[in-house]
């Protein structure tokens, strides 16, 4: 045990979520296995729907449920499984361990809570040396983070609701909260892609400067490649719950694998929205009656008999460069043979 | 500053509402069939004795004329004499309204604690059985009328379980406190009379329950509906994310937001529970204003009947002020807005 290696700050194996709906299961996170390492920054890049947003929901443990259900995998973040953590401990992950930064900066924000009522009881709880502080100090320390993220007179932003905030100001206040509990790990879902495209480029930069300094380990969802290549060290891709391919980002951009990826690649740099996979035609398939095998293989331009038939895992191209499918499979040749027969 | 100009402006408002009730009012009291003066005489009164009672209550002025005697008089806080007790409209109202508060505002507490916290219960178990029961238990209290729930409260505690005495305010024999507020609980509290606190709350339960349950249903649906709907709002999951304590999530960041149409409801639901007491008030033989309201429009007690109306209108008025304020008080996008606008 002890020559084994340092456990890695966060590994998904064979993580599942479905949503049980009025009409019938969804069968959403089909199996999903990623890590992330101490330091590290990943980025995770897939067309809206495929459960970016899903699987860091299920890390927090903050999916709703019911729908959602969790019927396999293990999450484990510094060695222990969250799934099996019991509320009050897997309540002490969340903040100092692994916090995030939502999607939608505006809904993020509760609209009747001034900006300081809301980030106070994040640095309150966020440190058990914060419990006992008074309201005055816990302000005092809430200008910290908003100084962090460079906003103009904090002061005066604790006592603002967001509604008098601009989308660029409440992202910046997201991006603040969200680190003001000095996480292991950021998850950032999709920051900046509700605002303008310069004010979108500032508030990535920041982020990436403040993660930088502060050493935190980064999962940055995203749908610009462009922003990927800048400021990730590695690159999952996702597709209809299931990661289709790892690599280290300036190998991933130099030779994609995954048929999909390809498609991803071939489409212009900088897409947003349902956009994405503008190089594949088709759409993501139902969640409630997924294909069969490879979930891609209803839109794959290679796809071979085998694909229908069995779930592709991950094979090895080169060292950290891993696609889910079968083309890569060391019996790729009897594959395609078998489609010519 | 903000809040007084915005009571000034709202008051001055409620003068026209007012105003315009009041010719509302008169002119349904006046065009209503029937003589006000034989009514109040009786069917074997002499016909030049009802014809003096005509001319001393302006009855043959035209309309307009006695609308202004009518309203000079409601200013100056005369709303003349009850054509049935025969006594100042004004001390009758002063008489029966505590009563009716009384009543009214322990129904208010009760459907506001219950309904919000039945509501929050289902919500958080959302689509389980506690959420089931508490659906449907609330719908069948939305639609049955105060009344039903009354007789039904009647008949099992008062009637055959003995639990609770089923008319009036006090028992007999218990002292009455010396009247301060006219809420008799408030009052025995003041004087330190327990045991006539005791008995005044007993008596006030069953007609409260049944007056509450109504509101306290609505109350209940509106919460779970707005609560449910919060939840899944990313600012929860955003607050969770970042390791806030489920008790601060759940009490503060979810209630909150979720309280705003609530206490709309319960404010209109407040206003009218003075209406739905009219039947409440009669079954449990209640000395309150609904009830007083109730017989002065079946004997068709002009005087009363447009007092009482006009009090109703007074309460509604300032319930929606208040509740304007709570709600502007709750959500800082309508007093922003507010204050952009001036
Ligand atoms: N609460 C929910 N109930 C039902 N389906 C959901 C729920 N949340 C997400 N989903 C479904 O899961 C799928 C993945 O969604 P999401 O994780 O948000 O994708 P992404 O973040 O990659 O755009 C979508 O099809 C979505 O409809
Ligand atoms: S496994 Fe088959 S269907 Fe799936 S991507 Fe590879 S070739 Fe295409
Ligand atoms: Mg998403």
């Amino acid at each position: 045990m002890s020559l084994s290696a340092p456990p890695r700050l966060l590994e998904v194996k064979d993580l599942s979520v479905h949503f049980k709906v009025y009409s019938g299961v969804l069968k959403v996170l089909d199996g999903v296995t990623f890590s992330v390492d101490a330091g590290e920054k990943v980025g995770l890049v897939g067309e809206t729907g495929c459960g970016k947003t899903t699987t860091m929901k299920a890390i927090l443990r903050i999916l709703p449920i019911p729908p959602a259900v969790v019927p396999r995998g293990e999450i484990l973040f510094q060695g222990e499984d969250l799934l099996r953590m019991r509320p009050d401990q897997m309540r002490q992950v969340r903040g100092p361990g692994i916090s995030m930064v939502f999607q939608d900066p505006t809904a993020s924000l509760n609209p009747v809570f001034t900006i300081g009522e809301q980030l106070g009881p994040v640095i309150r709880y966020s440190a058990p040396e914060n419990r006992g502080l008074s309201r005055r100090q816990i302000r005092q320390k809430a200008l910290i983070p908003l100084q962090d993220v460079a906003l103009a007179d904090p002061e005066r932003l604790l006592d603002a609701y967001p509604i008098q905030l601009s989308g660029g100001m409440r992202q910046r206040v997201c991006i603040g909260m969200a680190l003001a509990t000095n996480p292991e790990l950021l998850i950032a879902d999709e920051p900046g892609t509700s605002l303008d495209v310069t004010i979108q480029d500032q508030v990535i930069r920041l982020l990436g400067e403040l993660v930088e300094r502060k050493r935190t380990s980064v999962i940055l969802i995203t749908h610009s490649l462009g922003v990927v290549r800048e400021m990730t060290d590695r690159v999952y891709v996702m597709y209809a719950g299931n990661m289709v391919e790892v690599a280290p980002t300036r190998r991933l951009f130099a030779n994609p694998l995954h048929p999909y990826t390809r498609g991803l690649m071939e489409a212009v740099p900088k897409l947003t929205g349902g956009g994405m996979a503008m190089g594949i035609p088709g759409r993501l398939p139902s969640y409630q009656h997924p294909p069969s095998g490879c979930r891609f293989h209803t839109r794959c331009p290679h796809v071979m008999p085998v694909c229908r038939r069995e779930k592709p895992p991950f094979f090895q191209a080169e060292a950290g460069h891993q696609a889910a499918c079968f083309l890569y499979s060391p019996e790729a040749e009897r594959h395609r043979n078998e489609a010519q027969a | 500053m903000r809040l007084l100009a915005f009571l000034a402006r709202r008051i001055y408002q409620s003068i026209f509402v007012l105003l315009g009730l009041s010719v509302l009012i008169f002119i349904i009291a006046r065009i209503l069939p029937g003589d006000p003066a034989r009514t109040a005489l009786g069917a074997r009164a002499p016909q030049w004795v009802v014809e003096r009672l005509r001319e001393d209550m302006h009855l043959n002025d035209p309309v307009p004329v006695q609308y202004v005697y009518w309203l000079r008089g409601a200013l100056g806080g005369d709303f003349g004499i009850s054509l049935v007790t025969r006594r100042d409209v004004a001390n009758d109202i002063i008489e029966f309204f505590p009563a009716s508060f009384e009543l009214v505002l322990l129904a208010g507490i009760i459907s506001g604690v219950a309904g919000i916290g039945l509501g929050t219960l289902s919500a958080r178990h959302k689509d389980t059985w506690v959420d089931n029961v508490v659906r449907i238990l609330s719908y069948m209290g939305v639609v049955t009328p105060a009344f039903v729930f009354a007789i039904i409260l009647l008949l099992i505690f008062g009637l055959a379980l003995g639990w609770l005495p089923a008319i009036g305010r006090l028992s007999d024999g218990i002292p009455a406190p010396p009247t301060v507020t006219g809420l008799m609980t408030v009052d025995a509290l003041l004087a330190g009379q327990l045991a006539t606190f005791w008995d005044a709350l007993k008596h006030l339960i069953m007609p409260a329950v049944a007056l509450a349950l109504g509101a306290l249903s609505q109350e209940a649906r509106i919460t779970r509906a707005t609560m449910a709907d919060n939840l899944s709002k990313d600012y929860i999951a955003t607050a969770r994310s970042l390791g806030i304590p489920e008790r601060i999530v759940m009490g503060r960041f979810l209630l909150k937001p979720s309280l705003i149409p609530t206490v709309s409801i319960l404010g209109l639901d407040f206003a009218g529970s003075f209406s739905n007491a009219f039947l409440v008030e009669l079954i449990f033989n209640w000395p309150g204003l609904s009830r007083y309201g109730m017989n002065a429009m079946l004997r068709k007690d002009l005087n009363a009947i447009s007092a009482v109306i006009l009090v109703l209108g007074v309460i509604f008025i300032t319930v929606n002020i208040v509740v304007d304020l709570v709600v502007g008080g709750l959500d800082p996008r309508i007093r922003l807005r507010a204050a952009r606008s001036e």
